[in-house]
């Protein structure tokens, strides 16, 4: 994997030049003021720094971008967390009497993570990933970016690959980052089909009628299903995991099944005769037999960690941070190109800082001649930082980001003009 | 006595006035002048309701028929409303409806002031409170509920009958009390998702662009909800003005009692601290662990790792049972560093959430072991989880399997595993004690993982190195109601406060 020329011995040798020269800050502080529409929003928002050797740096806080961007380029952080908004500037949470100091807004978040699916996948385990499973994080996008929209009509959700295992989900609507702790752990719960922990073997029980919301998250897993579980998972090949799925079905299906199955090798096959007996099921007994849905669910559905998305004050690892394990970015995911998404081509930190050394093209140079011409009255350090990310494989990711951010800003834009309205009513 | 400092002449009128619907949201303060003894005998009456409800809430699903049953077995021995009567001039014996109004209603703003004082006490009684509200709402007749909503300002938007039709099949699919044939006469309301999340939580509604649509007959969500968010905006204001009240030396000894009632014993003072070594924890906990703790750390024996929510809930059972931090600092170490974790990832990463657990870090709060309660109701287990309740959270197959290993008779599992099926978790778990220490029936009422160990241990002979306590540790707080800071003119009344707070304890003892 491309990853593999990554030496987190050198991380402190080329943070620097990250955080120098390719760091987007203009994109992540126009995101994180949200217009200035709030007072104080991007000034009492908490960010974590962990440093060399896991130094966790709490409660830090900035007034402007350039105060952030000096704050970084100095401690050159190995990875940055963002928290919540709190009632006053976290870096003097200290001053303030005791219980004052209270975070009052967040994004929605979601955290995935593909240790949470050991049990169902056969390929790797712990922090290991590779395309065959990756497929779950790429049904667990589409469940709930579904959900999050059509159901709770949320519309800006940014998808962040973490940068090793998982992918996270910043969903930034105002309605959003005002819910209250118990609205994010009703909406958590609302999403969440996998209960229980390692004593508990069926993880998803359906009852009738099946709630819309289940029904419209199986029309995502069924078109995955097939290609991910039973080939390349291969579920019903091995008798273990064989063994493992018929656990999952009542105990007159399963004898059947395991007889069955004697004669019938071809996993698509055997598939096939579970769906049957299903179905047979469904037309004698009353009450809701569901047991082939809910071994899909069980395989495939988003497992959420819920304690993220629950508190307000949880910190999440930032989008563009590094990840200090692999070196790779943490970058915007774009959906319309979410099944091609490949987490092993994403760039790490080495790669774009070699490619910065690389001399330009010609084309290139012609270019980037053009755009200083145009804009020579703009600051030439800012306009530098500008081309030199966009020489590097992160330009397609920023380019992500701005769009996200485009779209948003449509929004602040209503709520600037109601606001100056209302003033000038007064 | 003076109930609060805005005290002004209440005239019958407006009493009549505010008693005259049997429920309310609690919006206006009692005025009158209550005596000591109605004030202590309403609080304490009302706080064994709502350990009851509390404790119902554990056994039964919530507004099962046994659930209902029992509460109005309860509700009728305290002198508590159990069924409004639509004519309350109706000659009874007893108090009359209003009176039990009136008793609702000054208990209830008692209990306030002794719940509001801290984060755990206030989310404690809204749940209670929220609870107690939502079986007397059901309980009321569909003129009566109107009523209500009426006299409170409660109004929803019904949907049009296109809306209906065009959203039949979401509709009927989503909630287990609507079918195809009542939708058509049925009123549906259109809320913001927050304003129902009972509802959300559970998927027990049609969710679309935020708004949930609620079939008339499950409003009770979105009155409940507006109940719990005007509780708990109340709490913060009575909070504030809580230095007040607690200049009263009569009063401030009593609520103060009143609030640390609910928790029942508490595990967290630790009179053992020391006397239990880190060798002797593997035999105990095949002797004289619960289910639960056993569990966690035999998950912590194989696999030299624990997740956050196991290392909480058996860390802090250990500290409950005696270990030191020390003690817990060495025995956390040495099976961590058995694993994936070096000794210096373990000061960095978890050596530092033993200390919190201890109150050496942080906020410096000294946590408590969690309750049964605690360990049933709040964060299940998730994948690779180990903690939580044995009996609530594992597939009953797989606990006959547990049972089976340990050497429970196949009738005991029987029997076990049927209280399981009846939601029974924590009876499954004393007749697993029971069953264990070869004991006919258990004299106590277990809550408590941190009980179970002590009542193990008394069984056993009493672990010969652990120093036994005759009396489970009690709070601090009881001693102050006693302190040599009492008032002379207020000696009489402490004493009634100590006679009574006794008598507290030894309900919740049985409780």
């Amino acid at each position: 994997m491309p990853a593999s020329d990554y030496d987190s011995a050198c991380l402190p040798d080329i943070l620097p030049l990250y955080y120098r020269r390719l760091f987007p800050f203009s994109q992540y502080y126009r995101w994180l003021n949200y217009g200035g529409v709030q007072k104080n929003y991007f000034q009492n928002r908490e960010f974590s720094f962990t440093l060399k050797d896991d130094i966790y740096v709490r409660y830090q806080s900035f007034t402007t971008q350039n105060e952030l961007e000096k704050e970084m380029q100095k401690m050159n952080p190995y990875k940055i967390d963002i928290g919540a908004i709190y009632s006053h500037r976290p870096n003097q949470h200290n001053t303030v009497k005791s219980g004052t100091f209270q975070a009052l807004e967040k994004e929605l978040v979601f955290d995935i993570d593909m240790t949470d699916y050991d049990d169902v996948r056969s390929c790797c385990s712990a922090a290991e990933i590779c395309p065959k499973c990756w497929t779950l994080m790429t049904i667990a996008i589409r469940v709930l970016d579904r959900a999050l929209r059509d159901d709770f009509g949320f519309q800006h959700l940014l998808w962040v690959y973490s940068g090793r295992r998982g992918v996270h989900c910043w969903v930034c609507d105002e309605a959003a980052r005002k819910l209250s702790v118990a609205a994010r752990s009703a909406v958590a719960e609302y999403l969440s089909l996998i209960k229980g922990g390692d004593d508990t073997m069926k993880k998803v029980v359906l009852s009738d009628p099946i709630h819309p919301f289940i029904r419209e998250s199986l029309v995502v897993v069924e078109r995955y299903f097939p290609l991910y579980a039973l080939q390349d998972q291969d579920i019903l090949g091995r008798k273990e995991s064989v063994d493992k799925v018929l656990a999952l079905t009542p105990e007159d299906v399963r004898k059947q099944l395991q007889q069955d199955f004697q004669n019938e090798k071809k996993p698509e096959n055997r598939w096939k005769l579970l769906k049957d007996q299903a179905k047979r099921k469904q037309g004698t007994s009353k009450k809701g037999q569901h047991f082939e849905k809910e071994i899909m669910l069980q395989y495939c559905y988003p497992r959420l960690d819920v304690n993220v998305s629950k508190g307000v004050n949880h910190l999440l690892k930032s989008p563009f941070s590094v990840h200090p394990k692999t070196g790779r970015i943490s970058v915007p995911i774009d959906l319309k190109e979410l099944d091609t998404f490949d987490p092993f081509a994403v760039p790490t930190i080495s790669m774009i800082c070699e490619e910065l050394d690389r001399p330009r093209t010609v084309e290139e140079e012609e270019k980037s001649e053009e755009t200083n011409d145009k804009e020579n009255e703009k600051d030439a350090a800012e306009s530098r930082k500008i081309r030199d990310y966009k020489r590097t494989s992160l330009a397609k990711y920023v380019k992500c980001f701005d769009q996200f951010l485009d779209v948003m800003a449509r929004s602040w834009k209503g709520e600037l003009l109601k606001k100056s309205d209302l003033q000038k009513d007064f | 006595m003076q109930f609060s400092s805005r005290r002004k002449k209440f005239t019958t009128n407006s009493q009549t006035e505010l008693y005259s619907h049997p429920l309310q949201f609690y919006g206006q303060p009692p005025l009158e002048n209550i005596s000591l003894t109605e004030f202590e005998t309403f609080a304490v009456e009302r706080l064994k309701l709502l350990k009851t409800i509390e404790n119902l809430g554990v056994s039964y699903v919530k507004l099962s028929d046994q659930y209902i049953k029992k509460l109005e077995v309860e509700s009728k021995a305290l002198n508590f409303l159990y069924r409004p009567e639509a004519d309350d001039r109706k000659p009874q014996s007893g108090p009359t409806e209003q009176e039990k109004r009136r008793k609702d209603h000054i208990s209830h703003f008692i209990l306030r002031l002794a719940y509001c004082q801290t984060e755990d006490l206030r989310r404690w009684f809204i749940q209670q409170e929220v609870d107690l509200f939502r079986y007397r709402f059901n309980d009321l007749d569909p003129k009566q509920k109107l009523e209500l909503l009426h006299r409170n300002n409660l109004q929803y938007d019904t949907i049009s009958v296109e809306e209906k039709k065009a959203l039949h099949d979401k509709l009927v699919n989503s909630s287990y009390a609507v079918s195809g044939i009542t939708v058509e006469d049925q009123d549906f309301y259109k809320v913001p998702f927050q304003d129902a999340l009972d509802l959300v939580r559970s998927r027990k509604v049609y969710l679309k662009a935020g708004y949930v649509y609620i079939p008339h007959q499950d409003i009770v969500t979105i009155v409940l909800n507006d109940f719990r968010t005007r509780l708990s905006k109340a709490l913060a204001l009575t909070a504030r003005s809580l230095p007040a009240v607690h200049s009263d030396e009569r009063l401030q000894p009593l609520l103060n009692h009143l609030s640390h009632a609910y928790v029942g014993q508490d595990y967290s003072i630790q009179k053992n601290v020391g006397k239990i070594s880190l060798e002797q924890i593997d035999s105990l906990s095949g002797k004289s662990f619960p289910l639960c703790m056993r569990q966690v750390h035999q998950s912590l024996r194989e696999n030299h790792h624990l997740r956050h929510g196991g290392r909480m809930q058996y860390g802090l059972f250990l500290k409950g049972i005696g270990l030191s931090l020390e003690q817990a600092l060495q025995f956390w170490r040495s099976e961590f560093i058995k694993g994936k974790v070096d000794s210096d990832k373990f000061d960095k990463a978890y050596a530092y959430s033993i200390r919190h657990m201890f109150g050496k870090e942080g906020k410096r709060t000294d946590y408590t072991p969690y309750s049964c309660m605690k360990v049933i109701l709040s964060n299940a287990p998730s994948q690779g989880d180990h903690h939580g309740c044995p009996f609530r959270h594992s597939d009953p197959e797989l606990l006959k399997q547990k049972l089976q290993v340990y050497k429970v008779s196949p009738s005991g599992i029987i029997q076990i595993l049927e209280l399981v099926k009846g939601m029974h978790y924590q009876l499954a778990c004393q007749k697993y004690f029971e069953l264990t220490h070869n004991v006919e029936e258990a004299s106590f009422s277990l809550n408590h993982p941190n009980q179970y160990f002590i009542e193990s241990q008394k069984v056993l002979g009493g672990g010969r190195d652990i120093k036994r306590e005759t009396d489970v540790p009690q709070k601090p707080q009881e001693n102050s109601t006693k302190g040599p800071s009492a008032a002379p003119e207020a000696a009489a009344n402490t004493q009634d406060v100590a006679e009574m707070t006794e008598e507290l304890d030894s309900f919740f003892q049985d409780a």
